[in-house]
Protein backbone atom coordinates (compact mmCIF):
# COMPACT_ATOMS: atom_id res chain seq x y z
CA UNK A 1 0.00 0.00 0.00
CA UNK A 2 3.31 2.21 -0.65
CA UNK A 3 2.35 5.20 -2.78
CA UNK A 4 0.63 5.96 -6.10
CA UNK A 5 3.75 6.37 -9.18
CA UNK A 6 3.39 8.00 -12.11
CA UNK A 7 4.84 5.35 -14.12
CA UNK A 8 2.25 2.63 -13.20
CA UNK A 9 -0.26 5.21 -13.71
CA UNK A 10 1.08 5.89 -17.36
CA UNK A 11 0.92 1.94 -17.63
CA UNK A 12 -2.79 1.97 -16.66
CA UNK A 13 -3.71 4.31 -19.56
CA UNK A 14 -1.67 2.32 -22.23
CA UNK A 15 -3.16 -0.75 -20.78
CA UNK A 16 -6.90 0.90 -21.41
CA UNK A 17 -5.81 2.14 -25.03
CA UNK A 18 -5.23 -1.59 -25.77
CA UNK A 19 -8.48 -2.87 -24.15
CA UNK A 20 -10.13 0.09 -26.92
CA UNK A 21 -8.50 -0.70 -29.77
CA UNK A 22 -8.32 -4.52 -29.61
CA UNK A 23 -12.48 -4.37 -28.79
CA UNK A 24 -12.84 -2.15 -31.73
CA UNK A 25 -10.04 -3.35 -33.69
CA UNK A 26 -12.26 -3.54 -37.12
CA UNK A 27 -14.58 -1.58 -36.53
CA UNK A 28 -12.73 2.03 -35.98
CA UNK A 29 -12.36 2.85 -39.72
CA UNK A 30 -14.98 4.10 -41.62
CA UNK A 31 -13.53 2.68 -44.75
CA UNK A 32 -15.86 0.23 -46.93
CA UNK A 33 -14.46 -3.26 -45.71
CA UNK A 34 -16.82 -6.82 -46.32
CA UNK A 35 -15.22 -9.44 -44.20
CA UNK A 36 -14.58 -12.87 -47.16
CA UNK A 37 -17.63 -15.10 -47.21
CA UNK A 38 -15.48 -18.36 -45.36
CA UNK A 39 -14.51 -15.76 -42.31
CA UNK A 40 -17.90 -14.94 -41.82
CA UNK A 41 -18.83 -18.55 -41.31
CA UNK A 42 -16.47 -19.38 -39.75
CA UNK A 43 -17.58 -16.52 -37.23
CA UNK A 44 -20.34 -18.89 -35.83
CA UNK A 45 -17.93 -21.32 -34.57
CA UNK A 46 -15.36 -18.38 -32.73
CA UNK A 47 -17.67 -17.90 -29.86
CA UNK A 48 -17.76 -21.08 -28.54
CA UNK A 49 -14.38 -22.10 -29.46
CA UNK A 50 -12.94 -18.57 -27.26
CA UNK A 51 -15.49 -19.59 -23.89
CA UNK A 52 -13.90 -23.42 -24.03
CA UNK A 53 -10.07 -22.34 -24.85
CA UNK A 54 -10.65 -19.95 -21.81
CA UNK A 55 -12.30 -22.31 -19.81
CA UNK A 56 -10.76 -25.58 -20.60
CA UNK A 57 -6.75 -25.00 -18.73
CA UNK A 58 -8.68 -23.12 -15.76
CA UNK A 59 -10.04 -26.82 -15.05
CA UNK A 60 -7.14 -29.30 -15.54
CA UNK A 61 -3.80 -27.16 -15.69
CA UNK A 62 -1.76 -26.19 -12.32
CA UNK A 63 0.87 -24.71 -11.89
CA UNK A 64 1.35 -24.32 -15.91
CA UNK A 65 1.03 -28.63 -16.28
CA UNK A 66 -1.69 -31.21 -17.15
CA UNK A 67 -2.62 -31.88 -13.73
CA UNK A 68 -2.04 -35.36 -13.27
CA UNK A 69 -4.72 -36.57 -10.15
CA UNK A 70 -8.14 -37.21 -9.75
CA UNK A 71 -8.24 -35.09 -6.79
CA UNK A 72 -8.99 -31.69 -7.96
CA UNK A 73 -12.39 -29.88 -7.05
CA UNK A 74 -12.46 -27.89 -10.37
CA UNK A 75 -13.08 -30.62 -12.62
CA UNK A 76 -15.81 -32.08 -10.45
CA UNK A 77 -17.36 -28.71 -10.24
CA UNK A 78 -17.04 -28.42 -14.08
CA UNK A 79 -18.81 -31.70 -14.50
CA UNK A 80 -21.81 -31.15 -12.29
CA UNK A 81 -22.23 -27.20 -13.46
CA UNK A 82 -22.30 -28.61 -16.86
CA UNK A 83 -24.42 -31.52 -16.01
CA UNK A 84 -26.73 -29.06 -14.38
CA UNK A 85 -26.94 -26.90 -17.72
CA UNK A 86 -27.81 -30.07 -19.68
CA UNK A 87 -30.01 -31.47 -17.26
CA UNK A 88 -32.04 -28.07 -17.25
CA UNK A 89 -31.88 -27.95 -21.04
CA UNK A 90 -30.61 -24.64 -20.76
CA UNK A 91 -34.31 -23.29 -19.74
CA UNK A 92 -35.01 -20.79 -16.69
CA UNK A 93 -31.72 -19.61 -15.34
CA UNK A 94 -29.96 -22.61 -16.30
CA UNK A 95 -26.62 -20.54 -16.36
CA UNK A 96 -27.42 -18.94 -12.91
CA UNK A 97 -27.96 -22.99 -11.64
CA UNK A 98 -24.56 -24.02 -13.32
CA UNK A 99 -22.66 -21.14 -11.57
CA UNK A 100 -24.17 -22.38 -8.01
CA UNK A 101 -24.77 -26.12 -8.52
CA UNK A 102 -20.64 -26.01 -9.60
CA UNK A 103 -19.69 -23.94 -6.49
CA UNK A 104 -21.68 -26.09 -4.36
CA UNK A 105 -19.40 -29.20 -5.75
CA UNK A 106 -16.09 -27.20 -5.52
CA UNK A 107 -15.85 -24.76 -2.24
CA UNK A 108 -16.80 -28.29 -0.17
CA UNK A 109 -13.96 -30.05 -2.32
CA UNK A 110 -11.57 -27.62 -2.12
CA UNK A 111 -11.81 -26.06 1.36
CA UNK A 112 -12.82 -29.08 2.83
CA UNK A 113 -10.58 -31.47 1.54
CA UNK A 114 -8.09 -29.37 0.02
CA UNK A 115 -8.65 -30.78 -3.17
CA UNK B 1 -26.46 17.26 -27.41
CA UNK B 2 -30.07 16.81 -27.95
CA UNK B 3 -29.42 14.19 -30.31
CA UNK B 4 -27.56 12.40 -27.78
CA UNK B 5 -29.61 12.20 -25.05
CA UNK B 6 -32.47 11.33 -27.38
CA UNK B 7 -30.69 8.13 -28.69
CA UNK B 8 -30.01 7.27 -24.98
CA UNK B 9 -33.19 7.21 -24.24
CA UNK B 10 -34.10 5.41 -26.78
CA UNK B 11 -31.94 2.89 -25.43
CA UNK B 12 -33.34 3.02 -22.13
CA UNK B 13 -36.85 2.40 -23.12
CA UNK B 14 -36.81 -0.18 -25.21
CA UNK B 15 -38.12 -3.95 -24.33
CA UNK B 16 -34.97 -5.21 -25.49
CA UNK B 17 -32.93 -3.24 -22.87
CA UNK B 18 -34.45 -4.99 -20.52
CA UNK B 19 -34.06 -8.08 -22.13
CA UNK B 20 -29.80 -7.71 -22.10
CA UNK B 21 -29.86 -6.67 -18.77
CA UNK B 22 -32.28 -9.62 -17.55
CA UNK B 23 -30.00 -12.50 -19.83
CA UNK B 24 -26.73 -10.95 -18.02
CA UNK B 25 -28.34 -11.25 -14.29
CA UNK B 26 -27.99 -14.91 -14.95
CA UNK B 27 -24.13 -14.88 -15.33
CA UNK B 28 -24.06 -11.68 -12.95
CA UNK B 29 -22.99 -13.93 -9.60
CA UNK B 30 -20.18 -15.22 -11.67
CA UNK B 31 -18.97 -12.05 -13.13
CA UNK B 32 -19.07 -10.32 -9.48
CA UNK B 33 -16.89 -13.44 -8.23
CA UNK B 34 -14.35 -13.25 -10.75
CA UNK B 35 -14.47 -9.38 -10.42
CA UNK B 36 -14.46 -9.58 -6.41
CA UNK B 37 -11.33 -11.31 -7.16
CA UNK B 38 -9.59 -10.08 -9.62
CA UNK B 39 -9.62 -6.58 -7.40
CA UNK B 40 -8.21 -8.66 -4.40
CA UNK B 41 -5.34 -9.87 -6.80
CA UNK B 42 -4.25 -6.22 -7.92
CA UNK B 43 -4.39 -5.02 -4.50
CA UNK B 44 -2.37 -8.09 -3.14
CA UNK B 45 0.09 -7.89 -6.66
CA UNK B 46 1.48 -5.12 -4.78
CA UNK B 47 -0.44 -1.99 -6.41
CA UNK B 48 -1.75 0.91 -4.47
CA UNK B 49 -5.32 1.48 -3.45
CA UNK B 50 -5.59 4.53 -6.18
CA UNK B 51 -3.57 2.44 -9.19
CA UNK B 52 -6.35 -0.43 -8.59
CA UNK B 53 -9.11 1.48 -9.09
CA UNK B 54 -8.03 2.99 -11.78
CA UNK B 55 -6.47 -0.30 -13.67
CA UNK B 56 -10.48 -1.35 -12.44
CA UNK B 57 -12.45 1.46 -13.72
CA UNK B 58 -9.73 2.30 -16.79
CA UNK B 59 -8.65 -0.85 -18.19
CA UNK B 60 -11.92 -2.97 -17.49
CA UNK B 61 -10.43 -6.26 -19.10
CA UNK B 62 -9.85 -8.92 -16.55
CA UNK B 63 -7.58 -11.30 -18.07
CA UNK B 64 -5.46 -8.20 -19.21
CA UNK B 65 -5.57 -7.13 -15.43
CA UNK B 66 -4.30 -10.09 -14.02
CA UNK B 67 -1.18 -10.92 -16.68
CA UNK B 68 -0.32 -7.20 -16.43
CA UNK B 69 -0.10 -7.19 -12.79
CA UNK B 70 2.96 -9.19 -12.42
CA UNK B 71 4.93 -7.49 -15.06
CA UNK B 72 3.99 -4.21 -13.34
CA UNK B 73 5.09 -5.68 -9.88
CA UNK B 74 8.42 -6.71 -11.56
CA UNK B 75 8.64 -3.39 -13.17
CA UNK B 76 8.66 -4.82 -16.95
CA UNK B 77 9.13 -2.60 -20.14
CA UNK B 78 6.21 -0.94 -20.88
CA UNK B 79 6.11 -2.53 -24.58
CA UNK B 80 6.42 -5.91 -22.62
CA UNK B 81 2.93 -5.09 -20.92
CA UNK B 82 1.15 -3.28 -23.52
CA UNK B 83 2.31 -6.78 -25.80
CA UNK B 84 1.16 -9.02 -23.41
CA UNK B 85 -2.09 -6.87 -23.09
CA UNK B 86 -2.72 -6.67 -26.63
CA UNK B 87 -1.95 -10.51 -26.77
CA UNK B 88 -4.39 -11.37 -24.06
CA UNK B 89 -7.23 -9.39 -25.86
CA UNK B 90 -6.62 -11.04 -29.01
CA UNK B 91 -9.69 -12.70 -29.01
CA UNK B 92 -11.37 -9.63 -28.75
CA UNK B 93 -10.13 -8.09 -32.31
CA UNK B 94 -11.52 -11.71 -33.56
CA UNK B 95 -15.03 -10.33 -31.92
CA UNK B 96 -14.31 -7.29 -33.22
CA UNK B 97 -14.76 -8.33 -37.08
CA UNK B 98 -18.14 -9.98 -35.97
CA UNK B 99 -19.29 -6.56 -34.22
CA UNK B 100 -18.60 -4.49 -37.42
CA UNK B 101 -21.77 -4.96 -39.58
CA UNK B 102 -24.20 -4.54 -36.16
CA UNK B 103 -22.31 -1.51 -35.43
CA UNK B 104 -20.92 -0.01 -38.78
CA UNK B 105 -24.32 2.39 -39.30
CA UNK B 106 -23.33 4.67 -36.03
CA UNK B 107 -21.11 7.49 -34.96
CA UNK B 108 -17.66 6.37 -34.45
CA UNK B 109 -17.68 7.71 -30.91
CA UNK B 110 -20.99 5.51 -30.29
CA UNK B 111 -18.99 2.90 -31.96
CA UNK B 112 -16.11 3.02 -29.73
CA UNK B 113 -18.66 3.58 -26.54
CA UNK B 114 -20.16 0.00 -27.70
CA UNK B 115 -16.36 -1.55 -28.49
CA UNK B 116 -15.21 -0.70 -25.61
CA UNK B 117 -18.20 -2.18 -23.19
CA UNK B 118 -18.44 -5.53 -25.02
CA UNK B 119 -16.70 -8.26 -23.07
CA UNK B 120 -16.79 -11.52 -23.76
CA UNK B 121 -20.14 -12.66 -22.06
CA UNK B 122 -21.83 -9.41 -24.00
CA UNK B 123 -20.65 -10.55 -27.19
CA UNK B 124 -21.62 -13.91 -26.72
CA UNK B 125 -24.62 -13.51 -25.76
CA UNK B 126 -25.49 -10.71 -28.33
CA UNK B 127 -24.60 -12.82 -31.06
CA UNK B 128 -26.72 -15.92 -29.83
CA UNK B 129 -29.71 -13.80 -29.79
CA UNK B 130 -28.89 -11.92 -32.81
CA UNK B 131 -27.57 -14.13 -35.13
CA UNK B 132 -27.82 -11.81 -37.90
CA UNK B 133 -26.78 -7.69 -38.58
CA UNK B 134 -30.26 -6.39 -39.72
CA UNK B 135 -29.85 -3.57 -41.87
CA UNK B 136 -33.44 -1.91 -40.59
CA UNK B 137 -33.77 0.60 -38.50
CA UNK B 138 -36.08 -0.67 -36.13
CA UNK B 139 -33.86 -3.83 -35.74
CA UNK B 140 -30.89 -1.94 -35.57
CA UNK B 141 -32.08 -0.12 -32.98
CA UNK B 142 -33.55 -3.31 -30.63
CA UNK B 143 -30.30 -4.45 -31.20
CA UNK B 144 -28.43 -1.63 -29.81
CA UNK B 145 -30.66 -1.50 -26.76
CA UNK B 146 -30.27 -5.52 -26.11
CA UNK B 147 -26.33 -5.18 -26.14
CA UNK B 148 -26.76 -1.93 -23.83
CA UNK B 149 -28.23 -3.42 -21.25
CA UNK B 150 -26.12 -6.69 -21.47
CA UNK B 151 -23.30 -4.70 -21.20
CA UNK B 152 -24.10 -1.61 -18.66
CA UNK B 153 -25.51 -4.34 -16.48
CA UNK B 154 -21.84 -6.56 -17.04
CA UNK B 155 -19.91 -3.09 -16.43
CA UNK B 156 -21.94 -2.22 -12.79
CA UNK B 157 -21.60 -5.85 -11.95
CA UNK B 158 -18.00 -6.36 -12.43
CA UNK B 159 -17.54 -2.69 -11.29
CA UNK B 160 -18.76 -2.90 -7.65
CA UNK B 161 -17.18 -6.20 -7.69
CA UNK B 162 -14.12 -5.56 -8.59
CA UNK B 163 -14.03 -2.09 -6.20
CA UNK B 164 -15.35 -4.29 -2.88
CA UNK B 165 -12.55 -6.73 -3.64
CA UNK B 166 -9.99 -3.61 -3.42
CA UNK B 167 -11.71 -2.52 -0.33
CA UNK B 168 -11.87 -6.00 1.17
CA UNK B 169 -8.51 -7.56 0.00
CA UNK B 170 -7.42 -8.00 3.50
CA UNK B 171 -10.42 -10.15 4.26
CA UNK B 172 -10.75 -12.19 1.36
CA UNK B 173 -8.00 -15.18 1.02
CA UNK B 174 -7.40 -16.24 -2.16
CA UNK B 175 -7.17 -19.55 -1.41
CA UNK B 176 -11.15 -19.63 -1.02
CA UNK B 177 -10.95 -19.42 -4.85
CA UNK B 178 -14.35 -17.54 -5.03
CA UNK B 179 -12.62 -16.62 -8.58
CA UNK B 180 -13.44 -20.68 -10.06
CA UNK B 181 -17.35 -18.53 -10.42
CA UNK B 182 -16.57 -16.59 -13.13
CA UNK B 183 -15.05 -19.95 -14.81
CA UNK B 184 -18.44 -21.65 -14.39
CA UNK B 185 -20.59 -18.56 -15.34
CA UNK B 186 -18.45 -18.92 -18.98
CA UNK B 187 -18.66 -22.51 -18.82
CA UNK B 188 -22.70 -22.20 -18.57
CA UNK B 189 -22.86 -19.89 -21.35
CA UNK B 190 -20.74 -22.13 -23.05
CA UNK B 191 -23.21 -24.74 -23.02
CA UNK B 192 -25.86 -22.75 -24.34
CA UNK B 193 -23.78 -22.40 -27.38
CA UNK B 194 -23.33 -25.76 -27.88
CA UNK B 195 -26.03 -26.00 -30.16
CA UNK B 196 -25.32 -27.62 -33.35
CA UNK B 197 -22.71 -30.63 -33.87
CA UNK B 198 -19.93 -28.46 -35.50
CA UNK B 199 -20.48 -25.79 -32.40
CA UNK B 200 -19.53 -29.45 -30.17
CA UNK B 201 -16.50 -30.01 -32.37
CA UNK B 202 -15.04 -26.10 -32.35
CA UNK B 203 -15.82 -26.23 -28.06
CA UNK B 204 -13.81 -30.02 -27.96
CA UNK B 205 -10.91 -28.79 -30.64
CA UNK B 206 -10.32 -25.25 -28.74
CA UNK B 207 -10.34 -26.66 -25.31
CA UNK B 208 -7.87 -29.53 -26.54
CA UNK B 209 -5.43 -26.76 -28.32
CA UNK B 210 -5.35 -24.59 -25.87
CA UNK B 211 -4.42 -26.98 -23.14
CA UNK B 212 -1.83 -28.68 -25.50
CA UNK B 213 -0.83 -25.33 -26.11
CA UNK B 214 -0.72 -23.85 -22.89
CA UNK B 215 3.36 -23.23 -22.81
CA UNK B 216 2.98 -20.58 -25.11
CA UNK B 217 3.61 -17.60 -24.17
CA UNK B 218 1.19 -14.53 -23.69
CA UNK B 219 -1.98 -16.25 -23.68
CA UNK B 220 -1.25 -17.07 -27.17
CA UNK B 221 -2.86 -20.64 -26.79
CA UNK B 222 -6.42 -19.14 -26.98
CA UNK B 223 -5.69 -17.24 -29.94
CA UNK B 224 -4.33 -20.74 -31.59
CA UNK B 225 -7.20 -23.11 -30.28
CA UNK B 226 -9.62 -20.47 -31.85
CA UNK B 227 -8.10 -20.28 -35.29
CA UNK B 228 -7.59 -24.28 -35.33
CA UNK B 229 -11.06 -24.86 -34.27
CA UNK B 230 -12.54 -22.32 -36.44
CA UNK B 231 -10.74 -24.02 -39.58
CA UNK B 232 -11.28 -27.42 -38.67
CA UNK B 233 -15.35 -26.26 -39.00
CA UNK B 234 -14.71 -24.97 -42.00
CA UNK B 235 -13.12 -27.57 -43.56
CA UNK B 236 -15.35 -30.12 -42.05
CA UNK B 237 -18.66 -28.06 -43.40
CA UNK B 238 -16.94 -27.56 -46.77
CA UNK B 239 -16.57 -31.77 -47.50
CA UNK B 240 -19.06 -32.52 -45.70
CA UNK B 241 -22.40 -33.36 -47.97
CA UNK B 242 -24.64 -30.39 -47.86
CA UNK B 243 -27.58 -30.43 -45.91
CA UNK B 244 -30.39 -28.12 -46.40
CA UNK B 245 -29.81 -26.39 -43.17
CA UNK B 246 -26.05 -25.77 -43.77
CA UNK B 247 -26.67 -23.82 -46.83
CA UNK B 248 -27.24 -20.06 -46.12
Amino acid sequence: MEGTDLWTLAVIVGLALVTVITRCFFFMSNQPWHLPHWAQRGLQYAPIAALAAVVAPEVVIAHGQLIGTWQDARIYAALTGAAYFFWRKGQGQAVLGTIVSGMAVYLPLHLGLGW
Amino acid sequence: MHQWSARARGWWQHPAFGRGVREMMSVSPGLAAWGLMTGVAMVKSGMSTIEAVAMSLLVFAGSSQLAAMPLIAAGAPVWVILTTSFCVNLRFVVFSAHMRPYLMHLPLRWRLFHGYLTVDLSYVLFTRHYPHPSSDGAERREQLAYLSGGSLLNWVSWQSASLLGIALANVIPTHWGLGFAGILALLGVGCSLASSPLRRVSAGVAGMAAVVAYALPLKLNIVVAIASAVALCLIIEETRPKTPAATP
